[in-house]
């Protein structure tokens, strides 16, 4: 069995308990972050913006590199957390893509909800991880990050709706074929 | 039309920057071919030059006197300061990354806050387990939109300090409350804009605490309270910051173990490269100037600093400085609105805030860039011009609304 463990800032801890959980031992665990670069490019581009100031000291750069740091000592804090074989998989891009890309061949996707938490619902996946939900080419094990919501989060439902669809009386409208009235034989 | 090409030329430089040469290479040479060529007597360069000397020398002082609180720890212990505040919230850290541009580009100029800050305070947020996207963003925003408060914040608001006729506190009366509703605005913005990034919940790590670089900040204090105090004297800010930057590049080059090179990285930290630069944009911008373009930019602008005065100035120093830069956008409109102070303070709401549309600084980097990156890689995302597109015409808004009750109130003007 092949587990990939999607490691997001703030989140990852939840990601990796479960998957300790719920892998059996045999699983090979592969511990994935992926690095935007889009944020490191951003701020290249807002000192290009600052005209005049050559290309030295670029803070793009320097954030860059703080991102690469920041990212081998969260994936060197998942490893020791997980303390069962395991093994690092680096990638850079669009993270929904990457990490899609990334589950091509696993059998089971651990990602963590990263919106708000505090109501059961679906703003509780942010953008990219509602991609990566939805384009799972595998099992997908959707873990909160924290103590997840009660169940008396979810708003009650809205007045118009309050039976389903299939239940309710039937729309006003001509009685089924086969159960309407014959039409008046023609004279 | 030589002084159109002239512009151009050394924009597009400016923009593409070929071999990483630095835009002087090209802004110098054209200041010599538009005094040699006519376009500009000999005696207007010269005042142009003269005009510009204090503001170029207050740009180097100012450049330094960042590079060495960087070195004295300052913005290392600003990022210990907001991760400790922050006690592991997003929203927390974003509140405290706000206070801390804000400030940084109040008293070290906005160059401090996009090259020194940004990088500690996205070290910070991931040291702290946050998304950092919010906080990165917010210290590029404030860079521009936070420069109103004081006139060495940008090197806009020192080019047109001299035109408002007001004091050094003068001026940050007349743009606190500017400055204060942009900051409003911008925060709003920014909680609406990222509310899921910062909704993520983050496990706080414990923090070290770094100790306060008590003696770098000191002399900050004093240098703030040293412009205010020596301008009404007559002595240019520019000697003030140097003369903080030498009481701390002593110490620090005394220490060092090679002095030869901590002396040599204070002196390079000065970029006398970019000083040249804004020597020849201000000859080239006068060569314009003269012909014709005072003319167009006059029958544009409004003469009362009356609301709809305000808003047109502020709008069309926005929309240049989107379409050229806001430096030469600064040259060109305040020597047009000089006449009225009102007006000259709402052109650098425009310049200053504006450059947060396209955030490259103007349309013609923006294309360029992404020239750039189609070749190395996919297009980044468009989260940074959506964030514009959205807070920059409600901090334009906000701040000449702002501008407006200030004039109103204000015995000085």
């Amino acid at each position: 069995m092949k587990v990939v463990v999607w490691l997001a800032e703030g989140t990852w801890q939840a990601c990796v308990d479960a998957a300790a959980e719920v892998a059996p031992p045999s699983a090979s665990i592969a511990l994935l972050h992926v690095i935007d670069p889009a944020l490191a490019s951003d701020v290249s581009d807002a000192f290009a913006g600052l005209v005049g100031r050559g290309t030295r000291g670029d803070p793009g750069a320097a954030v860059g590199a703080a991102a690469a740091r920041a990212a081998e000592q969260l994936l060197a804090a998942a490893a020791a957390r997980l303390d069962r074989p395991s093994s690092p998989v680096r990638r850079t891009g669009r993270l929904e893509r990457e990490v899609v890309a990334a589950a091509e061949g696993a059998d089971l996707l651990v990602v963590a909800r990263d919106g708000p938490v505090s109501r059961l619902g679906p703003r509780s996946l942010n953008p990219p991880t509602r991609f990566v939900v939805d384009h799972a080419p595998c099992a997908v094990l959707l873990v909160w990050p924290t103590a997840p919501p009660a169940v008396d989060t979810i708003p009650p439902p809205p007045p118009h709706k309050a039976t389903p669809p299939h239940k309710a009386a039937p729309p006003k409208k001509a009685a089924p074929p086969h159960k309407a009235a014959p039409p008046p034989p023609p004279h | 039309m030589w002084a159109v090409l002239l512009l151009a030329v050394v924009l597009a430089f400016a923009v593409v920057r070929p071999r990483g040469l630095p835009e002087a290479t090209a802004a110098v040479p054209a200041a010599a071919i538009a005094i040699g060529g006519g376009l500009v007597p000999w005696a207007a360069a010269r005042d142009e030059m003269i005009m510009l000397g204090p503001t170029v020398g207050f740009l180097a002082a100012i450049l330094v006197l960042a590079h060495l609180a960087d070195a004295w720890g300052v913005f290392a212990f600003a990022g210990g300061l907001a991760a400790r505040a922050s006690r592991g919230s997003p929203t927390r850290l974003l509140t405290v990354v706000f206070a801390i541009a804000a400030a940084v580009t109040a008293v070290l100029s906005l160059d401090a806050t996009v090259v020194l800050l940004t990088p500690v305070v996205f070290a910070t947020a991931a040291a702290a387990g946050v998304r950092a996207r919010p906080q990165v963003y917010a210290c590029t925003h404030l860079a521009n939109a936070g420069s109103l408060l004081l006139p060495v914040a940008n090197l806009t608001n020192l080019l047109a300090f001299g035109a408002t006729g007001l004091t050094f506190l003068g001026f940050a009366g007349m743009m606190a409350l500017p400055w204060l509703a942009v900051l409003a605005v911008e925060y709003a913005v920014f909680r609406w804009f990222f509310a899921g990034d910062l909704a993520t919940p983050a496990r706080p790590a414990p923090v070290e605490p770094a100790p306060a670089p008590r003696f770098a900040l000191a002399v900050l204090a004093l240098t703030l309270a040293g412009f205010a105090a020596a301008e009404p004297m007559g002595v240019a800010p520019a000697w003030i910051a140097a003369a903080g930057a030498v009481v701390l590049a002593v110490p620090l080059v005394v220490r060092a173990p090679d002095r030869r090179r901590t002396a040599w990285e204070v002196a390079r930290a000065t970029n006398p490269l970019f000083c040249f630069f804004v020597f020849g944009l201000g000859v080239v911008v006068l060569a314009l100037r003269r012909h014709g373009l005072d003319d167009l930019i006059t029958s544009l602008t409004p003469g009362h600093a009356d609301l709809l005065g305000l808003l047109a100035v502020a709008g069309l120093a926005a929309l240049l400085a989107n379409l050229v830069n806001n430096v030469p956008a600064t040259l060109v409109l305040v020597p047009v609105v000089a006449h009225s102070p009102g007006l000259v303070l709402a052109a650098l709401i425009g310049v200053n805030v504006g450059p947060n549309l396209t955030y490259v600084g103007s349309l013609a980097t923006l294309l360029w860039r992404r020239i750039l990156h189609a070749r190395d890689q996919p297009p980044a995302t468009s989260a940074f011009l959506r964030l514009g597109a959205i807070s920059v015409p409600a901090c334009l808004l906000a701040a000449v609304v702002a501008l407006w009750v200030a004039l109103k109130l204000s015995t000085v003007l």
